[in-house]
């Protein structure tokens, strides 16, 4: 033993410290850390998919009105691909050799060991000749899936459309999209994309390092099979649909028609109206490219007017003074003014189309007498238990708005608009407290600062024909086997008028149809009371755009309907007929001969703005030049002078003082 | 003495040491068993599988270690300038033979087998180091004798150098544990030490950052020590020499090393993911050892083991197949049974009565330990990828039996103890 001996533990003491090095790391990598545990897991997994088929969409009577095509794309793994023929590929599939090494290497950039798409929906002829020569193709696959077929090629605006995931769909998915995947971009697709995407299946494989796949994972344990979409009903009738585009053909504008009982709406038009079919497969960028040029389609094909556009109502919304004035009991059915073909408010002069004499409820909706509706907005707003007209007014606001105006209806489709209807916060703003009724008289007869879309419209007329309740207007009246629709559909909202009020109101618009005085008589249907009204909105652009409201048959209506042709003057002249066409086939599934010659006739207007004139940079639609200036007005604030102080409220503006009265309020029918 | 002398297999040998040896032994060929695993293929035994040969190797390194049991001992301390010798001659006939082998200049072909010269140069080299120590009885505090040391253990590391095997040659560092044993002066352990963190330090930290800094701590050193001028001297020395190392160390990375072996420092070290490239082996190693967990997936459940993930997996990285499959309770086993059977070893020497002995034990301790330390380090990542195989459980005829020898001379060598050499 000598004094080295001691070095013994130094060198058995460093290999013990070694050795706790190495089991320090052992137990943090093993045991402390789980990364390691899941890259092991990702490694050897790989989820292979299966494609549900999109659910069915049927119209109310069961017709098809979307089917799903079988497409192929072609796959690639690309550490898979060995040398091959690059020619014969390129030649079956139709590429070049440009576009080839494109897509190669955007695949290969997604992933080396996993399928990416190489060349997207290959049609059934070259699947076919595809087939027989995979093999000589190492790497490549083909995987099939569903595209949507438009049997109708129709209803375009309805359907939406169905586009490949975008980054933020994958991102907003929770896991559920990848790259490639298919997701409702607009419409129905897209409302009730959940519902009809159906769930994708999922085979859970585990692969060796050399990409050979070994078997499935924990005996498929977690696999899943795909589980195709819902089927969904829709409420359209595809008879009136399609007739509807026909009578819309080269015009622009809407027909909305909703079933009273139910808010089922039956058509949906939205001119111009583009093929559904255009918006599938593999030139939908293309064509969607064209279909927003401004100079092929310079009428915003995508515009879903119904629930888009913004139009002054106008005469169709007298009923509603009518009916807000009985049942605030400042009017009762034979309360009579007179008309002298003018109304003064203040010293203002609101004309009146025709003279119109001593006229009473009945009549005056029956000749849209806006005398008579202005003296009922006056003595709305002039009732002694409000403190001051504002406080009237924002009463009236709210019991307008019960009818659905001013705000979203909630109808299941993306982006629909409110329209306008603004509280007394919004007046009290531009004028401060210096405004009366007057200064808002125009809203009296559904102008000025009032926008309604034609949804809105068309739900006003089935608040009246059920007499005084509505259900909100909806596209998807049933969902999957069950037949299940959401609670908020099946729900009646009443608007706060007692349902007598209505029986006088419904006499008036009865009369404008059926009446020789009546304003509508051009949408009298044969055996049948339709019930209606008409209106024009004047166009500062270019011609008056032509409006019909209403709802048949009188009794136990069937249909409530909204038709408004843009620049297409009087209400009477295309409108009206429209309505009453729609109205015909879908109460008698036929239109009398008599009418026939009308209908073609009306399919072959054209009805276009005169292109280039308008200059429309936001807002798609703009209806009456009241409307026009209140923009305006409200753009350049600086302008907006208020009455003068010297002028005593109650005497409205002059064309000068540049409020919404500006100019003669535009006689309606 | 006559009864031990008869009896000396069953009461003299080590039994204990030749138990670790065979358990180590059979860890291995269950593992190896495992990384070739198909379950795709007909597992029919088979002596074609690296299993099967693996077997056979076992069986004759069992063999060829109870033969060396039966020599007589003084041979080995006789025979070592020899066998040093003829190992040497090897190393330099790998550099002509082995050029035209296909790519791998470290293998002497031989038949079907074929032999690697570096693993004889270990026990080789061993030999001549105990036998200088037993003869000479330096004690390593003379220019001389630390001169001789490093000519035995230089030489060999030069040529393997030149094959070039960076992990080979960086395993007969090891001899600087039974000189220090031996009175090698415990700074060179320190400097040892140093160097490996100069090292690293050159990579992580900049130079115009680590150069001043070294400058700056040398100086402290120099001043404070400015009275005592042979300590301030060597002081001054050492900041030299640190200096001029990295400045060589840079150089040598820069201009020697080949562009793989560089990006694998530089992967070690951080500086660099590369997980499909240089990379992958180390990455997938530790996934594999890491999903492992606590317990292990089990035998011949591990997915990274049985779908091939882990290159080499039979041979320098069989580790990563006990981690994935036995978890960490696996690697604590056996990273234990290494400890024991370096520790008996040590133990084992140090009651030798004949320094031969004593200095021959201490370098198969040491061997031993560079070795399981360096693969098992570098496995789970804190050693670059050094191919060196794992004592025992690697798969290899070539290298199960060296070690079989290497060890078994040593317990020849205890097993008469009491005896002189
Ligand atoms: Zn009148």
């Amino acid at each position: 033993m000598d004094n080295l001996f001691n070095r013994k533990y130094i060198i058995q003491g460093l290999f013990i410290v070694v050795g706790l090095i190495l089991l320090g790391t052992l137990f943090y990598i093993q045991v402390a850390s789980d990364k390691y545990f899941l890259s092991a897991e990702s490694n050897v997994l790989r989820k292979l998919y299966t494609f549900p088929a999109r659910g069915v969409i049927l119209d109310r009577n069961d017709k098809v009105l979307v089917q799903n095509e079988p497409v192929y794309d072609l796959m690639v793994i690309p550490n898979q691909v060995k040398e091959f023929d690059t020619l014969s590929l390129i030649n079956i599939i139709g590429i070049d050799m440009k576009r080839f090494k494109k897509s190669f290497n955007k695949a290969t950039v997604q992933s080396r060991y996993q399928p990416s798409i190489f060349e997207k929906q290959l049609s059934v002829q070259v699947y076919a000749s595809l087939s027989e020569q995979l093999s000589r193709f190492p790497g490549f696959f083909v995987q099939s899936r569903t595209v949507r077929y438009y049997p109708d090629s129709a209803a375009g605006h309805f359907f939406g459309y169905v586009k490949e995931v975008s980054k933020k769909d994958i991102e907003q998915s929770d896991g559920y999209y990848r790259p490639g995947d298919y997701i409702g971009k607009a419409g129905v697709e897209k409302q009730y994309n959940d519902v009809l995407r159906g769930e994708k299946g999922i085979i859970n494989m585990l692969y060796d390092a050399h990409n050979v796949p070994k078997g499935s994972y924990a005996e498929g344990k977690f696999d899943t099979l795909a589980r195709s979409g819902e089927k969904v009903v829709s409420s359209l009738d595809f008879r009136i649909q399609k007739l509807g585009e026909q009578l819309m053909k080269n015009k622009v504008g809407s027909i909305v028609a909703i079933e009273p009982a139910t808010g089922e709406i039956l058509a949906f038009v939205s001119s111009p109206g583009y093929d559904p079919n255009l918006m599938v497969g593999r030139q939908q960028g293309n064509n969607y490219m064209d279909l927003i040029n401004q100079e092929k389609n310079p009428n915003r094909v995508f515009t879903v007017r119904p629930i888009q556009g913004y139009y002054s109502p106008g005469s169709s919304f007298k009923p509603l003074d009518a009916l807000l004035g009985l049942q605030e009991g400042v009017i009762d059915p034979n309360t009579t003014f007179n008309c002298p073909g003018y109304y003064m408010a203040g010293n203002h002069k609101v004309k009146c189309e025709h003279v119109d004499g001593n006229i009473a409820l009945r009549k005056g909706l029956a000749r849209s007498c806006n005398t008579y509706a202005l003296y009922v907005f006056q003595r709305l707003m002039q009732q002694k238990k409000f403190k001051n007209q504002r406080v009237a007014y924002d009463e009236w606001q709210q019991r307008v708005s019960k009818f659905g105006l001013g705000q979203k209806l909630g109808v299941d489709l993306p982006a629909e608009r409110p329209g306008n209807l603004y509280t007394s916060d919004h007046y009290n703003k531009k004028y401060g407290n210096r405004w009366g009724y007057t200064t808002v008289i125009s809203l009296g007869i559904g102008q000025g600062e009032m926008d309604a879309t034609p949804l809105q419209m068309a739900n006003i007329m089935a608040i009246i024909a059920n007499r005084g309740y509505y259900v909100k207007p909806h596209l998807i009246k049933a969902i999957g086997e069950n037949k299940v629709i959401k609670k908020e559909y099946a729900r009646k909202n009443y608007v706060g008028v007692d349902a007598r009020h209505f029986e006088p109101v419904i006499d008036g618009m009865q009369d404008a149809v059926n009446a020789p005085w009546g304003t509508a008589r051009q949408s009298a249907i044969d055996n049948i009371l339709m019930c209606g009204k008409t209106g024009t909105v004047q166009n500062p652009r270019g011609k008056n755009h032509s409006v019909f409201i209403g709802f048949a048959p009188r009794d136990n209506p069937k249909i409530a309907i909204a038709v408004i042709v843009e620049n297409a003057g009087y209400g009477s002249t295309y409108a009206a007929p429209i309505a009453s066409y729609i109205a015909e086939k879908y109460l008698k599934d036929s239109i009398a001969v008599n009418k026939r010659a009308g209908v073609e006739w009306m399919k072959k207007q054209v009805i276009l703005p005169e292109p280039k004139k308008p200059k429309l940079k936001v807002k798609p639609i703009l209806t009456d030049s009241l409307k026009k200036d209140s923009a305006q007005k409200t753009l350049s604030p600086v302008k907006i002078l208020p009455a003068p102080a010297h002028v005593p409220i109650t005497a409205p503006a002059t064309v000068k003082t540049g409020i919404s009265t500006v100019k003669p309020i535009t006689p309606t029918k | 003495m006559t009864t031990q002398q008869g009896n000396r297999f069953f009461f003299n040998v080590d039994w204990i040491t030749i138990l670790l040896y065979v358990a180590l032994c059979s860890i291995g060929f269950v593992n190896i068993y495992a990384s070739i695993f198909n379950e795709s293929v007909a597992n029919e035994f088979s002596f074609a599988a690296k299993y099967g040969k693996q077997l056979i190797y076992i069986i004759t390194a069992l063999i060829l270690g109870f033969s060396i049991l039966l020599l007589d001992a003084k041979f080995f301390s006789v025979f070592s300038p020899i066998v040093y010798g003829l190992t040497m001659l090897l190393l330099v006939a790998v550099l002509v033979v082995g050029r035209k082998v296909a790519g791998n200049q470290a293998w002497i072909p031989l038949g079907s087998f074929r032999l690697q010269p570096s693993e004889l140069a270990k026990f080789g080299t061993a030999l001549l180091i105990a036998r200088y120590v037993s003869t000479f009885n330096p004690k390593f505090r003379d220019v001389k004798s630390i001169f001789f040391a490093a000519v035995i253990v230089g030489i060999p590391l030069f040529l393997i150098l030149l094959q070039p095997d960076m992990g080979s040659a960086l395993v007969f560092l090891s001899f600087m544990f039974p000189l220090y044993r031996e009175g090698l002066s415990g700074y060179f352990l320190l400097i040892f030490l140093g160097m490996i963190v100069l090292f690293i330090a050159d990579f992580l930290v900049p130079a115009q950052i680590l150069i001043p800094l070294i400058l700056a701590i040398g100086g402290l050193f120099i001043y404070q020590n400015r009275r005592k001028h042979k300590v301030m001297i060597s002081c001054i020395i050492v900041t030299v020499i640190a200096v001029a190392y990295l400045f060589l160390v840079k150089a040598t990375y820069e201009r020697l090393l080949e562009p793989h072996q560089r990006t694998r420092i530089e992967i070690m070290l951080g500086l660099k993911t590369d997980p499909k490239g240089a990379g992958y082996n180390v990455i997938q190693s530790k996934i594999a050892i890491g999903s492992g967990q606590l317990t292990g997936r089990g035998f011949l459940e591990g997915t990274q083991t049985k779908y091939g993930y882990v290159p080499e997996q039979s041979t320098d990285f069989i580790f990563s197949t006990i981690g994935e499959e036995w978890g960490f309770v696996g690697c604590f086993t056996v990273i234990t049974l290494y400890l024991f059977l370096l520790l008996r070893i040590i133990n084992l020497a140090e009651r030798q009565r004949s320094t031969f002995s004593r200095v021959y034990g201490y370098c198969v301790a040491s061997i031993l330990f560079f070795h399981v330390f360096i693969n098992i380090g570098m496995t789970i990542g804190i050693i670059p990828v050094i191919g060196i195989p794992l004592p025992f459980i690697s798969y290899g005829g070539s290298s199960l039996w060296s070690f079989t020898v290497l060890l078994f001379i040593f317990l020849k060598l205890d097993s008469n103890r009491m005896g002189f050499i």
